[in-house]
């Protein structure tokens, strides 16, 4: 596969994949727990490729994931926008912390995701458990993690076989 | 992360270009959830976003879908036959009662007809399967496979085969989304069975727990008692089973009572729900008016 190829196909595919597993059901038990999928990918690829997916990207991604949850038009879109326009300003430096600093910044991005969608859901007047509302951040940061250091692994050694 | 060679530049296009898109395009969320709060004017927003999600929606119910069908499949001979004994007693004993409700049911619009009230028309139902899809954890909705293609509309009442389940809270062309009685911002006119006591059912977040926050202590109310939906508010028909009271906890020094009741459907267990078509002339719902089969 051509360098080209491999730039569109991944993002697209795993950005596609975040919706469908952001809709999955899952067990009562564990459904508290489900990562931001959405944002986690977005997180990623606005990182690795700010010049292709940024701002544009998050929007549209914002206004699927609103249309499949069936919340405020728009509520996840901002959030979305809102924590990528971030990481990528400072993206210069985001890139060169070691993974403890990296964590902390992402549990901040995620959890301020999370504090908009709850801020909007108050605003428009929306019950919410307040709780619940945090879960995700903690199962978001270790997938972030664990998809930056192997997704950056297999990226090295596709390079090095080039 | 050390390998700084594989990010590209940056945002491009300079910095402050970066964020003016960023201003813009919040300000643009911003108009959309004002618009799509304060009024029904992205309707049709909505409803294209929502064919253009169709796939996705198709493609996580598809493998819970084929699960269902193959054990439907598998299922053996004895107990298909089993089954079909049972379903043909069920049948024996639901034609007897239907026989008797028959008669009710002239008499009743004999009944009416002396009194000059209005006349209730049949009621049309189609059925719809409820789609795999998790939407919101902290909100009881769910997905239904029918949409604008099959007259659904919104406030539209979901029945299932033992009661009240929910209404449709927004349709797009193929799909519908709709709100469980038990939702936390979801409330259904309801009287109790025994006196005709009305009163409101107000979900809990929980899909088997109904709160009766308005109902005094002095209020007739007895564990057991089944509440019917009462048809006021020209939503839901009336004299279909809601719940039934489970706990009856009078507060002295407090005006109402805490009155906690059990939904009768199946909530988190159905996979079929019946989208009705109310058959009475009802002014609060004239757009249902205008669906009515008179069958």
């Amino acid at each position: 596969m051509s360098r080209a190829d491999h730039d569109l196909f991944a993002p697209l595919v795993s950005l596609l994949l975040a919706l469908v597993l952001s809709v999955l059901p899952l067990p009562d038990s564990i459904v508290a727990f489900r990562p931001d999928w959405v944002a986690v990918v977005l997180l990623y690829w606005s990182l690795i490729q700010p010049r292709r997916y940024g701002l544009f990207t998050a929007f549209w991604m914002g206004l699927a994931l609103d249309t499949l949850s069936g919340s405020l038009l728009g509520q996840h879109a901002l959030a979305l926008l809102l924590i990528v326009y971030l990481s990528q300003r400072f993206h210069l430096r985001i890139r060169v912390f070691p993974v403890s600093q990296l964590a902390m910044t992402v549990i901040a991005l995620l959890s301020l995701y999370e504090f908009m969608l709850f801020w909007v859901d108050g605003v428009a007047g929306r019950t919410v458990p307040l709780i619940e509302r945090w879960a995700p951040v903690t199962t978001s940061t270790v997938l972030w993690i664990l998809m930056l250091v192997f997704l950056e692994r297999g990226r090295q050694q596709a390079e090095a076989r080039m | 992360m050390s390998a700084p060679g594989q990010f590209a530049a940056g945002p491009g296009r300079g910095e402050s270009s970066h964020g003016v898109r960023f201003v813009l395009l919040v300000l643009v969320c911003l108009a959309l959830m004002l618009l799509d709060h304060e009024s029904s004017q992205l309707a049709r927003v909505r409803q294209g976003l929502s064919v253009a999600m169709y796939p996705i929606r198709v493609l996580v119910d598809f493998p819970f879908a084929s699960w269902r069908n193959l054990q439907a499949n598998l299922v053996d001979r004895e107990a298909l036959l089993d089954e079909n004994q049972r379903l043909k007693r069920e049948q024996l004993s639901a034609s007897l009662r239907l026989q008797r409700l028959d008669a009710l049911e002239s008499e009743n619009a004999r009944l009416r007809e002396l009194l000059d009230s209005t006349e209730v028309l049949g009621k049309r139902v189609l059925i719809a399967e409820i789609l795999a899809v998790d939407l919101d954890p902290y909100r009881q909705r769910f997905n239904l496979n029918r949409g604008l293609a099959d007259g659904v509309f919104v406030g539209q009442p979901l029945l299932d085969a033992n009661g009240i389940v929910g209404q449709v809270v927004e349709v797009g062309p193929l799909t519908a989304e709709a709100v469980l009685i038990t939702d936390a911002d979801h409330a259904v006119p309801v009287s109790v069975n025994r006196n005709g006591l009305r009163t409101i059912a107000v979900g809990t977040g929980d899909s088997n727990r109904l709160r009766l926050p308005y109902l005094t202590n002095s209020a007739d109310i007895q564990v057991g008692d089944l509440l019917v939906s009462s048809g006021l508010g020209g939503v839901f028909p009336s004299g279909y089973p809601v719940g039934k009271v489970i706990e009856v906890r009078i507060r002295p020094g407090q005006s109402f009572s805490e009155v906690m009741a059990e939904p009768i459907s199946a909530l988190d267990r159905d996979q079929e729900v019946l989208l009705v078509w109310a058959g009475e002339q009802d002014a609060a719902i004239p757009e249902a008016a205008n669906l009515v089969e008179v069958k």
